[in-house]
C-alpha cells in the first residue's frame, strides 16, 4: 500500500501549485480569524513559509497563540469542483522568524513570489515560518488522508 | 423549430456532432433517395439543456468520481448507473425543452406511434461501435410517453455497460452526450439486416430476415432466414431456412413476441428476388458510403425502408479471459433468467443438496490410507465442479436483482433508487434462518445461568439434553461454523468456537431483524402492479417479481449450498491431516489436499504444511504516519453508527467479535454473517447493493458501507469507527 508515498506526493503537488493559502490564526478573545496569505512550502513539507507586514491582525495574533492553521486547495469555482478540487489543511506553530538567521527563508520565497521581492524585503515585513505537525488531505469530495509530520 | 429538434432534411454536415452518427447516416440516405421514415432528431443541445440543470452533470460526475473509477468493481458500477438513471427519470426537465419538445412530437406525430432510438456522437464509427448498447423504444405512442422515452435513451449513456465500453475506448467520459431519434415506427410485415460484406467472409454478402418487426431479430428472440451471396457476380448462393416460431409485431402499447400463423412459418419471409433486392441496397449504401454496410430494413406494403446503416465493425477479438467480457453476459433477458432459474431450483440446488448428503454419509475414519486419498480427489474435484456451477450459474442469476431494479425504477420512479430492495426484502434466506436458530441457543444460556456457567467451562457435554439435541441439529444443518469462509482452507476443530459466539450473543440482549417489513414490502408491491393495467402486463410483472425474489434468496443461499460441500472436502483432509501428525507430530500447519493425497498414497512424503497464519495482528506501537481518517465507500444500508473495528483477516478473528463492533471485512460470506447479530455496522471492500454484506445488514437494520478501498489494510481491529450508511462514509478515530 502506498498511502503515505501517494499522499505525500499528492500534497507536494498541490503546495507548489498553488500560490495562496487561506491562514487561520485565533483573536486575543479567543475568536477564529482568517487571511489569505501568499506561501511557499519547504520540499521535504515539514514547513510553510509566508510574509506580512508586522502590523497587521494576523501578525499580533500569530504572536500572541503561534497555533495555525493554513487550507491550501485546488478549486476552480466551477460546480465540477466538488469532485475534482483538492484540499489540504496544514496544522502547525508559527515562528518569527531572524532574517539575518535564515537566508534560505528568501530565496524560497522568492523564487515561487519574484514579484513580491519588495514586499518581503520591507523593514516592516515578518517572515513567518510555519512548522507543520500534520496534513489532512481531501480529495473526491470525502476521501481524507492524516500525513504526521512530527 | 429551435436548436433542440431538426428535421432530418435540415440537417448539415455541421450537425454531425449534433444529431450523432445514426441520424446523419440516414440524413444522408435521404438525401440519396433511399426510402427512410420520417425522422426529427433531438439533438445534444437538448441533453445538454437537460444536464445543465438542476445541476445533474455535475451529480453524474460526483457519482462517477466517489473514488478512482479502476477501482470500481462493475456492482459498484452497476449501482452508480441506477443512481444515475433515477436522476435522468425523476428529474424534471426544464419547461422550455419539456415544452418545445412536446409541441414538436404533438404536430409531427398527433397518431402516429414512434420509435426512439439513442444516436450518440462517435457511436456509429467503424473503430467504435456501440451497436446495441443504448437503449431503443419502439411504438411509443404520445408527446409525453415520448419524451419519458428520450430521458431513458439519455441515461443509457451512462448505464454500466455503456461506461465501461467507454473506458475501454478511452473515451473522455465527461465530455459524453447524447442525441436521439425520434421516427414514425415503418410496421413492416417482414424485416431484417444485410451485411454488405461477410465480417467473416470478405467474397461474400449476407441477408438474414424474419417476419414483423426487426426488434426479434436484432434482440435474438426470433431466429431469422439467412441468405448469402457472391459479392462479385451478386448471385443468390445459398439459403438457409430457420425454425419459422415467431414474429415480434407492436402491439397497443409496445411490442411483443408473438407465435406465427401456421401459414407464414411454412414459408420464408423473403421470395428470392426480394432477398436480391435487400441485398442490392446493402451495396447500394456501401457505395454510397464507400465503406461495407450494416442495414438494418423493413419491408411494408412491397416498399422496402432502411431503418439504419452503420459501417461493419470487425469481429472482436478480445481475448476469452476478458472479464469485462465475461460481466457483460451478465446481462440475461427475462427469458434466459427464467430457464436460468429452473435449472438452479430442479437441478443444481437438489443435486448439490444430494452430493452433500452422500459425501456427509462416507464414514471416514475406517477408510485404508490409499482410499482416503482417492476420496479426497474425489471431494476436491466435487467441490471445483460446484464452484463451476457456482461462476457460470448462479452469479449470473443476480442479474434478475438488477433487471427488475430497473423494470421497478423506470415504472415507478422512486425517489430513493433502492425502494425496490425493500420489496426483495422480507424474503425468507438460508442465513437467517441460521441465525435465528443461533439466537434459540442462545436464548436458553440467557434463561440458565447454570448452562452458562457449564458451557464458560468449557464442557459442553454436561448441558441436558434439549440443549444439546438442539446444538447437534444446528451442526448437522449449519456446521459447526469452523469452516465459514468459501475458498478457505483454514478450520477450527471442534464446537469451542461456535460456543464462544453463542456465549457472546447471549450477554446481550437479541438483536431485531429490521426490515421494513411485510406491511411495507405489500405496499410496494400493490403500488407496483397498479401501475400495470393489463392483465397480461400484470401477470407479466408478477412474474418478474417472483424471479426477482428467488434471485435475491439464492444470491445469499447459494454459498450457504456450496459451503456444505466445501465442509466436506475439509473434514476429508482434516482426517489426512490427523493421520500425518500422528506420524509426524511435529508439522502443525494448514495442510493443502493435493499435498494430503501425495503424503496418504506415499508414506516417506513429507508434507509441506505452511504455519497457521498470525491470527491477530500485532498491536500498533507507535502509530503510523499516515493514517486514513474518512474513506469512502458506497452508501449501501442506511444509519449511523459508531463501534470499535473488529477486521477479519482469518476464522480465528470471527470468533473474537465482541456485541457492539463493526465488521470490517474483504469480502463478507454468507457463512461469515452469524457475527452480524453482534455487530453495530458492515464495512465491506467489495462494493454494491447486493453483494451478502449488504442484504445481511439491511436485514438488521445495521449501517453498511460497501466498496471501501483496501479497508482490511487501512482499518485496524480496535480503531473507534464512525459507519455513515446514508452517505457511504467510514471515519476513523
Amino acid at each position: 500500500m502506498n498511502d503515505r508515498k501517494n499522499t505525500q506526493q499528492e500534497i507536494g503537488w498541490l503546495l507548489d501549485g498553488q500560490k495562496l493559502a487561506v491562514l487561520s490564526t485565533r483573536t486575543p478573545e479567543g475568536h477564529p480569524y482568517v487571511s489569505l496569505v501568499a506561501f511557499a512550502s519547504a520540499a521535504d513539507l515539514k514547513c510553510i513559509l509566508f510574509v506580512t507586514p508586522a502590523t497587521t491582525r494576523k501578525y499580533a495574533n500569530l504572536r500572541a497563540d503561534p497555533r495555525v492553521a493554513l487550507l491550501i486547495d485546488s478549486r476552480s469555482n466551477q460546480d465540477a469542483d466538488i469532485h475534482h478540487a483538492m484540499a489540504v489543511t496544514a496544522l502547525g506553530s508559527a515562528q518569527i522568524v531572524e532574517k539575518d538567521q535564515d537566508r534560505g527563508f528568501l530565496d524560497r520565497y522568492l523564487a515561487k513570489h519574484p514579484h513580491l521581492e519588495e514586499f518581503a524585503k520591507a523593514p516592516t515585513s515578518a517572515w513567518i515560518r510555519v512548522h507543520i505537525h500534520r496534513y489532512v488531505h481531501v480529495k473526491n469530495f470525502q476521501s481524507v488522508m492524516e500525513l504526521r509530520m512530527q | 423549430m429551435t436548436h433542440w429538434i431538426l428535421p432530418l432534411e435540415t440537417v448539415t454536415p455541421a450537425d454531425l456532432n449534433r444529431v450523432g452518427g445514426k441520424a446523419y447516416a440516414l440524413h444522408r440516405l435521404a438525401q440519396a433517395g433511399f426510402t427512410v421514415p420520417t425522422t426529427y432528431c433531438v439533438t445534444t443541445d437538448a441533453y445538454a439543456e437537460f444536464v445543465s440543470h438542476a445541476g445533474l452533470r455535475e451529480r453524474i460526475l460526483m457519482e462517477l468520481h466517489r473514488k478512482d473509477f479502476k477501482d470500481m468493481r462493475w456492482e459498484e458500477i452497476w449501482d452508480a448507473s441506477l443512481r444515475i438513471r433515477n436522476l435522468f427519470l425523476t428529474i424534471p426537465l426544464p419547461s422550455p425543452l419539456a415544452d418545445s419538445l412536446r409541441t414538436a412530437f404533438e404536430t409531427h406525430f398527433p397518431e402516429t406511434a414512434v420509435v426512439v432510438r439513442s444516436s450518440a456522437p462517435g457511436e456509429d464509427a467503424s473503430d467504435a461501435s456501440f451497436a446495441g448498447l443504448h437503449e431503443s423504444y419502439v411504438n411509443i405512442r404520445g408527446a409525453d410517453a415520448v419524451v419519458d422515452r428520450i430521458r431513458s435513451v439519455w441515461a443509457s449513456l451512462w448505464s454500466d455497460r455503456a461506461l465501461l465500453y467507454r473506458q475501454e475506448l478511452g473515451l473522455d467520459v465527461e465530455k459524453s452526450a447524447m442525441a436521439v431519434v425520434v421516427q414514425e415506427i415503418i410496421a413492416g410485415d417482414r424485416s431484417g439486416v444485410s451485411f454488405s460484406k461477410n465480417p467473416n467472409n470478405q467474397f461474400e454478402g449476407v441477408v438474414e430476415s424474419v417476419y414483423g418487426l426487426n426488434e426479434g431479430l436484432v434482440s435474438g428472440t426470433v431466429t431469422p432466414d439467412r441468405w448469402r451471396f457472391d459479392r462479385s457476380s451478386r448471385r443468390l448462393t445459398e439459403h438457409t431456412p430457420a425454425e419459422r416460431e415467431y414474429a415480434v409485431v407492436p402491439t397497443d402499447s409496445g411490442i411483443e413476441r408473438r407465435p406465427l400463423p401456421e401459414g407464414l412459418a411454412a414459408r420464408p419471409p423473403l421470395t428470392p428476388p426480394e432477398a436480391e433486392a435487400v441485398f442490392a441496397l446493402a451495396l447500394r449504401s456501401e457505395s454510397y458510403f464507400q465503406a461495407p454496410q450494416d442495414v438494418e430494413w423493413t419491408l411494408r406494403d412491397d416498399r422496402l425502408y432502411v431503418l439504419q446503416s452503420r459501417p461493419i465493425t470487425t469481429v472482436s477479438t478480445d481475448a476469452p479471459d476478458d472479464t469485462r467480457r465475461w460481466y457483460l453476459s451478465l446481462h440475461r433477458s427475462f427469458e434466459n433468467l427464467k430457464a436460468l432459474r429452473s435449472r438452479i431450483e430442479q437441478t443444481h440446488l437438489p443435486g448439490m443438496a444430494a452430493e452433500a448428503q452422500a459425501l456427509a454419509q462416507r464414514k471416514l475414519e475406517g477408510l485404508p490410507d490409499a482410499q482416503l486419498a482417492d476420496e479426497i480427489q474425489h471431494r476436491v474435484e466435487t467441490n471445483d465442479k460446484w464452484v463451476k456451477v457456482y461462476w457460470t450459474e448462479f452469479i449470473p442469476f443476480a442479474h434478475g436483482i438488477r433487471l427488475f431494479g430497473q423494470v421497478y425504477n423506470d415504472t415507478m420512479r422512486p425517489e430513493n433508487p433502492y425502494e425496490f430492495m425493500d420489496l426483495l426484502g422480507a424474503t425468507p434466506m438460508a442465513s437467517l434462518e441460521r441465525n435465528r436458530l443461533l439466537e434459540e441457543l442462545a436464548s436458553m444460556i440467557r434463561a440458565d445461568p447454570r448452562l452458562r456457567e457449564i458451557l464458560q467451562k468449557q464442557d459442553p457435554e454436561q448441558a441436558d439434553d434439549l440443549f444439546r439435541h438442539r446444538l447437534a441439529r444446528f451442526i448437522e444443518k449449519f456446521g459447526d461454523l469452523s469452516c465459514p469462509v468459501t475458498g478457505g482452507t483454514q478450520c477450527l476443530q471442534g464446537t469451542d468456537a461456535l460456543i464462544k459466539i453463542l456465549l457472546e450473543l447471549a450477554s446481550h440482549p437479541p438483536a431485531g431483524i429490521d426490515h421494513p417489513g411485510a406491511g411495507t414490502a405489500d405496499r410496494l408491491k400493490i403500488a407496483f402492479f397498479e401501475r400495470f393495467g393489463q392483465q397480461a402486463k400484470r401477470e407479466q410483472a408478477e412474474q418478474l417479481l417472483d424471479l426477482a425474489r428467488a434471485s435475491y434468496r439464492l444470491r445469499d443461499d447459494d454459498n450457504i449450498h456450496l459451503g456444505r460441500i466445501e465442509a466436506q472436502l475439509i473434514a476429508a483432509v482434516e482426517e489426512a491431516r490427523r493421520r500425518i501428525r500422528s506420524r509426524l507430530p511435529q508439522l502443525s500447519g494448514r495442510l493443502d489436499p493435493a499435498e494430503a493425497v501425495l503424503s496418504l498414497k506415499n508414506p516417506a512424503h513429507v508434507p509441506s504444511m505452511p504455519g497457521a497464519q498470525q491470527a491477530e495482528e500485532k498491536p500498533r506501537k507507535t502509530p503510523s504516519r499516515i493514517q486514513a481518517r474518512q474513506i469512502v465507500g458506497q452508501p449501501a444500508g442506511p444509519g449511523i453508527s459508531k463501534g470499535p473495528a473488529r477486521v477479519i483477516r482469518t476464522t480465528e478473528d470471527l470468533f473474537e467479535f465482541k456485541h457492539g463492533e463493526v465488521l470490517v471485512c474483504d469480502a463478507v460470506d454468507p457463512n461469515m454473517t452469524y457475527v452480524v447479530p453482534l455487530a453495530s455496522g458492515v464495512v465491506e471492500r467489495r462494493g454494491g447493493m447486493l453483494i451478502h454484506g449488504a442484504i445481511i445488514a439491511r436485514e438488521y437494520g445495521l449501517p453498511c458501507v460497501t466498496g471501501v478501498p483496501d479497508a482490511t489494510q487501512r482499518i485496524h481491529t480496535g480503531d473507534a469507527l464512525t459507519v455513515d450508511g446514508y452517505l457511504g462514509i467510514v471515519t476513523i478515530g
